[in-house]
């Protein structure tokens, strides 16, 4: 893994005229991005696996990516298969005198809503459930066509969703919400976590993976229609 | 010759928002053109960056005083109802000798969205008074803003996982309460808040007045 700065284009604006520099510019797309954070033109360059930086504000410009279609579409399989398990295997059980109170992933959301909290209830399914489920599902689609050399229709549509939902996946955060809850009740019963939970920490490792292993640029390259 | 360094806009070039191609700047009106491989509308900057923040932050200051005050779960056991709030939930957990959850729940509950609050405010009032001081470095608090929002969640999905458990009627049950709601808003709104801030007005405003 190496880690390096993008050269920064010295403007010579003055000179070659606005038109012709940005003409230049827009036909070597794959080499000159402009930062998210700054707006700084940048030449990335480097080999698979290095991680470009903004030279202005240091932000990740691009990390590339080896085996890019590949990867993410394993850990993504994987995901959805793993989304089976948590979803239909026992979650929590709580055991206090008597009583043994079992509860699926789900259970919660309609607790919620039989409470009338529709919203709070509406904000867990689609934080925890729906949206990864949907990232997974989406992904799949668009990658097994791309692998086959194919592109399947919809696919740009739907890659922009996904990248724009990514930080309204919050699945990490959901597994640190379940060890709260385990401490603040270990007191009040007995927990016994069921197969959902392992399986949900597994799903939130490979969910990340199958973010990570994706490399954007080079998917936008691959789905460009102009090509 | 020039040497300085070059940002899009100067050269007259828009960074799709979507897939970050870079699209030549010609249309009269820009917003109406679209990103001809994404298909997305293309912006030079987002749409209304520092009135939507605003907007969304003042929302999110104005819930988050009932998020703190109102109780977040009501506890009923054997016939005593107790109404927890976040602060009191933080003082119980190090009462009873679980440091960590304790900062846990501190950081995510109440550091996280007031930093988030503070570092937002900041930035935009900095880029209003068109200030040039350490532009890297408040690029570097809009990228923790944005990364370190989502955990604040956690107290949100610790009510959801209570109240799913803990129905065992009358021996014990747990019911989420009115600030759950709220603090699920200032957790969203901080979100989209910081989606719509756009860093790189931070470095327009010195390039314009260089």
């Amino acid at each position: 893994m190496t880690l390096e700065n993008g050269n920064p284009l010295r403007g010579e604006t003055e000179d070659h005229g606005n038109v012709t520099n940005a003409a230049a510019l827009c036909e070597a797309p794959k080499r000159v991005l402009a930062c998210h954070n700054c707006d700084l033109l940048t030449e990335v360059s480097g080999p698979p696996g290095s991680t470009s930086l903004c030279p202005r504000c240091g932000a990740v410009l691009y990390r590339r990516k080896r085996n890019c279609i590949d990867r993410p579409l394993a850990f993504a399989l994987c995901g959805v298969m793993l989304f089976a398990i948590a979803l239909t295997n026992p979650f929590l059980a709580m055991k206090s005198g008597g009583f043994v109170q079992e509860s699926t992933l789900l259970t919660g959301i309609l607790e919620l809503w039989k409470q009338h909290l529709y919203g709070l209830g509406g904000l867990v399914l689609l934080t925890c459930v729906a949206i990864p489920l949907a990232q997974l599902v989406g992904l799949m689609y668009i990658l097994v066509p791309l692998r086959l050399q194919l592109c399947a229709p919809g696919s740009i549509l739907i890659f922009r969703v996904i990248r724009h939902l990514d930080s309204w996946a919050m699945m990490e955060v959901f597994l640190i919400g379940i060890l709260v809850a385990l401490v603040k009740l270990a007191k009040m019963a007995t927990i016994i976590p069921g197969i959902a939970v392992v399986a949900l920490g597994l799903l939130t490792i490979v969910m990340t993976a199958a973010m990570t292993t994706l490399d954007p640029p080079l998917m936008w390259e691959r789905l460009d229609p102009r090509r | 010759m020039t040497s300085r360094l070059t940002s899009a806009r100067s050269v007259g070039l828009v960074s799709c928002h979507d897939c970050r191609l870079l699209v030549k700047e010609d249309s009269p009106a820009p917003g109406a053109a679209r990103c001809p491989r994404c298909g997305a509308s293309l912006h030079l900057r987002k749409p209304g960056s520092l009135a939507r923040t605003w907007a969304l932050l003042l929302a999110a200051a104005i819930m988050y005083i009932p998020a703190n005050i109102l109780p977040m779960t009501i506890t009923s056991a054997l016939g005593s109802v107790q109404a927890d709030t976040i602060m009191s939930g933080v003082i119980y957990f190090m009462h009873s000798g679980s440091w960590e959850i304790a900062a846990v729940i501190f950081i995510a509950s109440i550091f996280v969205p007031i930093a988030k609050l503070t570092i937002l405010i900041f930035l935009l009032v900095s880029v209003q008074l068109r200030s040039h001081w350490r532009p890297k470095d408040r690029t570097v608090l809009y990228r923790i803003t944005e990364l370190a929002g989502r955990w604040s969640m956690v107290d949100v999905y610790v009510v959801t996982i209570l109240v799913a458990l803990v129905k065992l009627g009358a021996v014990a049950s747990i019911e989420a309460g009115p600030a759950a709601v709220y603090f699920a808003c200032v957790v969203v709104l901080t979100m989209l808040a910081a989606e719509s801030f756009d860093p790189r007005i931070i470095w327009d405003v010195i390039e314009e007045d260089s």
